[in-house]
């Protein structure tokens, strides 16, 4: 364990900057969190998290694959892609670390997608432990512990101090290299941090939704619940919980046709759409009420059931703080899960 | 020394009945006007959607104008007081989002005014040159 | 607060429901908090009293909803209608997008609604409660700390700091007196950013078109949205794209959505509200709004069923694009 007091915090990440690319959370111009480069002066955002989740940095909403150049009857195929620096994200919370997980379990499994595996080796991740879970947090409910976020390097915040843990070779060999500006030290403020994290986890209103009745195997009890008619009968069909998801994978590959060539990109795609995943004889979910219940079926069945029971959800709560109609997992969770009428 | 001079790219939306035979007239009558004047025909200015416009933007156009029949004078009776209506608007809004409010124009030009094409058209090419290229609703994909 | 509460409209609600006037009523749901209220069909009293909730946190504008809800229903729908929401269901119903005759429309008053960001600014992250009882908001948070009280001018949303209305131009029935028509400032901002430079202007947009998630809320949560192939979900447009590649892209998308609903937008302000990334989109459609005024006459869109609007009309003595400008230049 090493620490570093805040008002260092400045010289430390510009020290990190050196070497790598460093993004962190800043207040954006509307208030709210963005990750943004790390430039002189840049502060660390005090806001619980981003309103766009980091799984940016590994799967962009929108990525070059190829090219195409025409000349005459020949097509010269340019790979677009080019050699990355290393880069490290900072302040990523201990949900969002989760979910890189979840993408991983999809991209890095045969085929491993090259592209995000490329972003993702040169990625080192300093977590930060949430100082203050808000009511929108339900992320115990898929046994992540805020307190104690993974990633290369776990950090937690104090009033004065900032504590560093390096989880594995690479986070240790990035905290080597800061040197001085980290002082060693013992657990003992950091575990008190941690118990007055977990004491307000105990007040959190969703502290005890559970994930019962959900898993892999369940999408014939499931899929026909009379519930989902009038869970989805608001939703409008717009792609924000999909898109400030940090766990929603899905994405399109399209076509630009620039008037010289051709660009191939893939972009983020959602399910709420109703062009989404559209065949040569249209769509196969026509309604929203189909639409709505494919994210859902996708979060809490279809993916447990391919990944030894690991939900597709971290309990952020950036949908619950986002939808228009503040319809979401935890709605969906309670009608018609385990715990109904709870 | 060489000297890279700039020409701008100018895409000009001519109604069929009017501005596109005076442009015909222009050519009739030997009338010069730059070669950077792209036109594209079509039925009524009332045709050119707004999205028409800025599609022109994003395929590289510096500047883009419509041509169309005089007030009053429409083979359709009325479509060109849309259009003058719908322009107005939309200039407006790319004015009021900061893009350089000469790079569009609408302009009324008969099937008799040959000179008057030709006169539109040079001094609308000298207005982008000045202006340079249009760097404010561009598409960098399709600059490459 | 809201002036009226809870109980007058469930009361409502049940009455009609029971003498068949009604078969079902469009309200608003109650949520895990004290904020996030849902639009949901209620069909029995007991429905209503366990479910139904009216608050501060009731901004969502139903009218979009009458599109698809009065298709394949018995009898009539009860909504409840707010009065800037009947802005917007005059002009749907100028649109010919509902049956009339499937609506009972319950007109109520609005006292402005809160924008739970702006009360998330001031109270901080972690909100336990909201008591909207009083006339300040009190918000309690999850961590001990003293209750925030918040004013009606710090938590109000934009839209309803700049009211446009408290006069409801359509009901078959109203609770409570009826407002007048505003001569709000909701046109400063605008104007603000008239005056400033092209530069300025293009920074500001450059600015807020760059967080752009393109989620499309705004789009799905306008009332005048109603196309039923929107070109931008269509693959066979062209111009179909998921995401915002670039920035010609934001602008592109932003500049077509506010175009297509010029004149006919009612100036509800759904696409602000809804915006996840606080892009304030309603200063596009204030700006049509605004030039539509100056160039051709006041015109306020779902006044009346059946106007038209602005851009589907013309005189023949109408402005040339080329003197908008002159005219503003001569004006500033």
């Amino acid at each position: 364990m090493r620490k570093c007091s805040l008002d260092k915090l400045d010289l430390l990440l510009g020290e990190i900057a050196k070497s790598n690319e460093l993004y962190l959370p800043v207040d954006d111009s509307d208030g709210s969190a963005v990750y943004k480069k790390w430039e002189k002066g840049t502060a660390l955002s005090d806001a619980l998290n981003t309103v766009r989740s980091p799984k940016d940095f590994f799967f962009p909403q929108t990525e070059n694959l190829m090219e195409f150049k025409m000349q005459g009857k020949n097509i010269e195929i340019i790979d677009t892609r080019s050699e990355l620096e290393d880069f490290v994200i900072f302040g990523v919370r201990a949900c969002d670390v989760k979910s890189f997980e979840i993408l991983d379990r999809v991209f890095l499994s045969e085929p491993v997608d090259s592209y995000y595996a490329m972003r993702r080796s040169h990625g080192v991740i300093i977590s930060l432990a949430c100082t203050r879970p808000a009511e929108t947090c339900f992320c115990k409910t898929f046994g992540i512990d805020p307190a104690s976020p993974s990633g290369d390097i776990s950090a937690w915040k104090t009033e004065s101090e900032i504590f560093f843990e390096a989880n594995n070779e690479k986070g240790e060999a990035l905290l080597s290299s800061l040197g001085a500006l980290l002082q060693d030290c013992d657990n003992e403020a950091v575990e008190a941090q941690k118990a007055k994290i977990n004491a307000i986890m105990d007040k959190l209103p969703l502290k005890n939704l559970t994930t019962e009745g959900f898993g892999g195997g369940k999408t014939a009890e499931l899929f026909d619940d009379p519930h989902w008619a009038e869970l989805s009968e608001a939703c409008l069909g717009c792609g924000t919980c999909t898109f400030v998801c940090p766990t929603c994978q899905c994405y399109d590959i399209k076509d630009f046709n620039t008037g010289n060539g051709v660009i191939r990109f893939r972009c983020w795609d959602s399910c709420m759409y109703s062009d989404f995943t559209k065949m040569a004889h249209g769509n196969n979910r026509l309604t929203q009420k189909e639409r709505f219940r494919q994210r859902f079926m996708h979060k809490l069945v279809y993916y447990p059931e391919n990944n030894d029971g690991l939900f597709s959800c971290v309990g952020c709560g950036r949908c619950l703080a986002k939808c228009p109609i503040s319809m979401n997992i935890v709605k969906v969770m309670k009608t018609i899960g385990g715990d109904k009428g709870e | 020394m060489q000297v890279n001079e700039y020409k701008p790219l100018i895409v000009a939306f001519c109604c069929n009945w009017c501005s596109y035979a005076g442009a015909d007239l222009a050519g009739n009558n030997r009338l010069s006007y730059p070669a950077d004047v792209k036109i594209i025909r079509v039925p009524c200015s009332c045709r050119v959607n707004p999205m028409f416009i800025l599609r022109a933007f994003q395929r590289g156009a510096d500047g883009v104008i419509i041509c169309g029949c005089h007030p009053g004078d429409c083979h359709y009776t009325s479509g060109n007081y849309y259009t003058r209506r719908r322009m107005a608007a939309l200039f407006s809004m790319l004015d009021f989002l900061g893009i350089e409010r000469e790079r569009t124009r609408l302009e009324w030009v008969s099937a008799a005014e040959g000179a008057k094409f030709a006169a539109t058209m040079n001094d609308f090419v000298e207005t982008v040159t000045a202006l340079g290229e249009n760097k404010r609703l561009e598409d960098l994909r399709c600059k490459k | 607060m809201q002036k009226i509460t809870r109980d007058v409209l469930i009361d409502k609600a049940s009455a009609l429901l029971s003498d068949g006037t009604v078969s079902c009523v469009l309200g608003w749901k109650k949520g895990e908090f004290d904020y996030d209220v849902t639009p949901a069909v209620f069909t029995t009293h007991d429905e209503l009293i366990k479910d139904f909730v009216f608050s501060d946190f009731c901004g969502a504008n139903f009218s979009k909803y009458l599109v698809s809800k009065t298709k394949n229903i018995e009898g009539r729908i009860l909504v409840f209608l707010k009065p800037c929401d009947t802005y917007s269901f005059n002009q749907l119903l100028t649109e010919h997008r509902f049956d009339r005759e499937k609506v009972y429309a319950v007109g109520i008053p609005c006292e402005g609604m809160a924008d739970i960001s702006k009360v998330r600014a001031i109270s901080g992250e972690g909100i336990a409660s909201i008591d909207t009882s009083g006339d300040k908001m009190l918000v309690t948070t999850l961590y001990d700390d003293e209750p925030v009280e918040i004013a009606p001018c710090d938590f109000l949303a934009e839209r309803c700091i700049n009211c446009k209305s408290k006069k409801h131009v359509a009901f078959d029935e109203l609770i409570g007196e009826d407002g007048d028509v505003i001569d709000s400032n909701r046109f400063d901002e605008v104007a603000r950013l008239e005056s400033l430079t092209p530069d300025e202007r293009f920074a500001f947009w450059q600015n807020e078109l760059s967080r752009c998630i393109r989620c499309n809320a705004c789009r799905d949560a306008c009332p005048a949205c109603t196309c039923e192939k929107c070109v931008f979900d269509n693959p066979a447009s062209g111009i179909e794209n998921k995401s915002p590649a670039n920035e010609f892209e934001e602008k592109l998308f932003h500049i077509i959505r506010a175009y297509h609903v010029a004149g006919r937008c009612t100036d509800c302000g759904e696409c602000s509200r809804v915006c996840p990334q606080n892009i304030p989109l309603h200063l596009l459609n204030r700006k049509f709004i605004k030039d539509m005024n100056d160039f051709y006459g006041e015109y306020q869109a779902g006044a009346e069923v059946g106007m038209r609007a602005p851009l589907v009309d013309y005189t023949t003595e109408d402005l040339e694009p080329g003197e908008v400008f002159d005219r503003r230049d001569t004006d500033a």
